[in-house]
């Protein structure tokens, strides 16, 4: 529906039943200080017994606030339909920091898993950098990214913008003070999900999956450890977040159980990129992108050899887990712990 | 001369985002100025001097930052021109949510923080409603899902603005700002061009210094609260 058609709704319709219909209106009456019109009435009447004054503040006038109006329920109409799904994502090669050209393309399609691995500064940032922004040839590594093998025009670009990329690091905290719940309420809320209790029920459920220790629906997001936070925040990810590309940044001491989270996010139709040194997940991934000097210099694919270390990978992080658990309940540890016949 | 309006609240992140983007403009740093509008104490033009960018600072003082900037634009431009820059910046220091130093028909960024809180973009007012382009700063140690909510709560009071998340510290981001910062218009003066915004209003009496509080001493434009009585 366009702007002119909520404007004509706007005029005729009461204020209630647009409410009713599209209850995110209420926030926009509540960011104007107008909390207090009379529903019953369509907007221009209702603005006729408000404070003028109090709207000459906010440097509008009634027929202002009934354009904002339609152009609000226009923007939030789009936002529930706008999940930027998308199939493939392909890089096409700039150059390194020398000016030396890396891969000439490559493509990674959704569902795949990627981890990128190369020592600090050696250009992962701008990697993803390059990805976030889908460059066109106007960033420092001269890099141009495809989506579904296409360039991708103006009108794409504008509505995939900042929707393209979701992010986690071992940085991410959260900030604000609110229960699981109402956390979760809130991102559901602004994502206007259409089913939020199960969304939330669903991805409640994961993120305890994935946490070590159990944490409860009232639990304050603040409170959560490290492992929980990392765990919810994977979660929440995975159900809520539309973004079709994932970029993780270290979650190796997080103590969780970091093989299931990547495939969690995996099995959402995304496409995953962790940049990590953690043997268990680099191994995990289908591909492994090498970068050097500011290139992708090389691109591994996972051996069957690689495969089967990961059996013997995962016993020893097994150990790791087992001691770290043993410890965390106030136990000794033994060489028997360590062979795990305790 | 390409002009473009910075403001934002203190430390939210719009030096640093200027510095970020001037890198990633990829032009001669001496074709940059900078006018930064601050209101008491600044340090940022070493940040900026440090980098070659030529800056100036105005301090507002006693007066309202809104119209220390108004009447002082002008001249800034004027200098912009006269220092052969082909972009001048101006950087304020949004002090009160009503501030909205952004002209009519001139780029106007405001820089916000994912800090501020979740519910901040709904309260920021004019400098968050009126400005082309939202950029977000601090992202990095928010979860996802706040920063999307934080988007959300900017699309509610500026439906038409691009929001752009912009690390200031490692930069990313900046080049997708500086993407859409290329559509800034030429001008050759302001004269003439209007704010998009109008300024407070305060003609009273502790405009002119009064300092005892009382209703005698109370003149001029005043505002009073209404408290419920029982």
């Amino acid at each position: 529906m366009s702007a002119e058609k909520y404007l004509e709704m706007a005029i005729a319709v009461p204020l209630n039943q647009i409410l009713a219909e599209h209850p995110i209106c209420r926030d926009f009456f509540m960011n104007l200080r107008l909390q207090d019109l009379d529903w019953n009435l369509p907007l221009m009447q209702a603005l006729d017994h408000s404070d003028q004054e109090a709207i000459s503040e906010f440097g509008l006038d009634r027929g202002m606030i009934l354009r904002e109006f339609s152009l609000f329920l226009e923007a939030f109409s789009r936002v529930a339909a706008d999940a930027a799904a998308i199939r493939s994502l392909t890089i096409i090669g700039g150059h390194g920091k020398s000016g030396e050209p890396e891969i000439t393309q490559w493509t990674a399609t959704v569902g795949e898993i990627i981890s990128i691995v190369g020592p600090t500064g050696s250009g992962k940032s701008r990697l993803l950098a390059d990805i976030e922004c889908l460059a066109d040839g106007d960033t420092p590594t001269g890099r141009r990214i495809h989506v579904d093998g296409r360039e991708v025009d103006e009108g794409q670009r504008f509505d995939m913008e900042g929707k393209l990329v979701a992010q986690l690091s071992q940085n991410m905290n959260f900030v604000m003070d609110l229960t699981v719940k109402e956390f979760l309420e809130m991102h559901a809320g602004s994502r206007m999900t259409r089913d939020a209790e199960h969304a939330i029920a669903r991805c409640f459920e994961c993120a305890n999956e994935l946490a070590g220790e159990k944490f409860a629906l009232d639990t304050k997001v603040t409170q959560l450890s490290g492992g929980q936070s990392r765990a919810l925040m994977i979660a929440d990810t995975a159900c809520m977040s539309s973004s079709p590309v994932v970029l993780i940044d270290e979650i190796e001491n997080a103590g969780i159980d970091r093989r299931q989270a990547i495939k969690l996010l995996a099995q959402k139709e995304k496409i995953v990129f962790i940049s990590t040194h953690d043997p268990l997940l680099a191994l995990s991934a289908d591909k492994r992108l090498v970068i050097k000097n500011g290139c992708i210099s090389r691109i591994i694919e996972t051996s069957e050899e690689e495969k089967n270390c990961l059996d013997a990978i995962e016993t020893l992080d097994a150990t790791l887990l087992r001691l770290r658990t043993r410890l965390r309940h106030g136990d000794e540890i033994s060489m028997n712990t360590l062979k795990g016949e305790e | 001369m390409k002009l473009i309006t910075f403001a934002g609240p203190p430390s939210s992140g719009k030096t640093s985002v200027i510095l970020k983007l001037i890198e990633a403009m990829a032009i001669d740093v001496s074709q940059i100025g900078v006018v930064k509008f601050d209101c008491l104490t600044s340090f940022d033009n070493l940040r900026y001097e440090e980098k070659g960018v030529r800056v100036e600072t105005g301090f507002s003082g006693k007066l309202c930052p809104d119209h220390f900037f108004v009447s002082n634009i002008e001249a800034a431009v004027e200098w912009g021109l006269k220092s052969g820059f082909q972009t001048l910046i101006s950087e304020s220091a949004g002090l009160c949510n009503r501030c909205s130093p952004y002209v009519q028909g001139i780029l106007a960024v405001c820089v916000i923080d994912n800090l501020s809180g979740v519910n901040t973009p709904r309260k920021i007012g004019p400098m968050l409603k009126m400005a082309d382009i939202v950029v977000v700063t601090k992202g990095d140690i928010v979860s996802q899902a706040e920063r999307e909510v934080f988007a959300f709560n900017i699309r509610q009071v500026n439906t038409a603005a691009r929001i752009i998340f912009v690390n200031g510290i490692t930069g990313q981001g900046a080049s997708l700002l500086a993407r859409h910062l290329q559509g800034a218009r030429d001008i050759s003066s302001l004269r003439d061009m209007k704010l998009r915004f109008t300024t407070p209003a305060a003609v009273c009496s502790y405009c002119t210094g009064e300092m005892r509080i009382g209703a005698e001493y109370q003149m001029g434009t005043m505002k009073r609260m209404e408290f419920k009585t029982g």
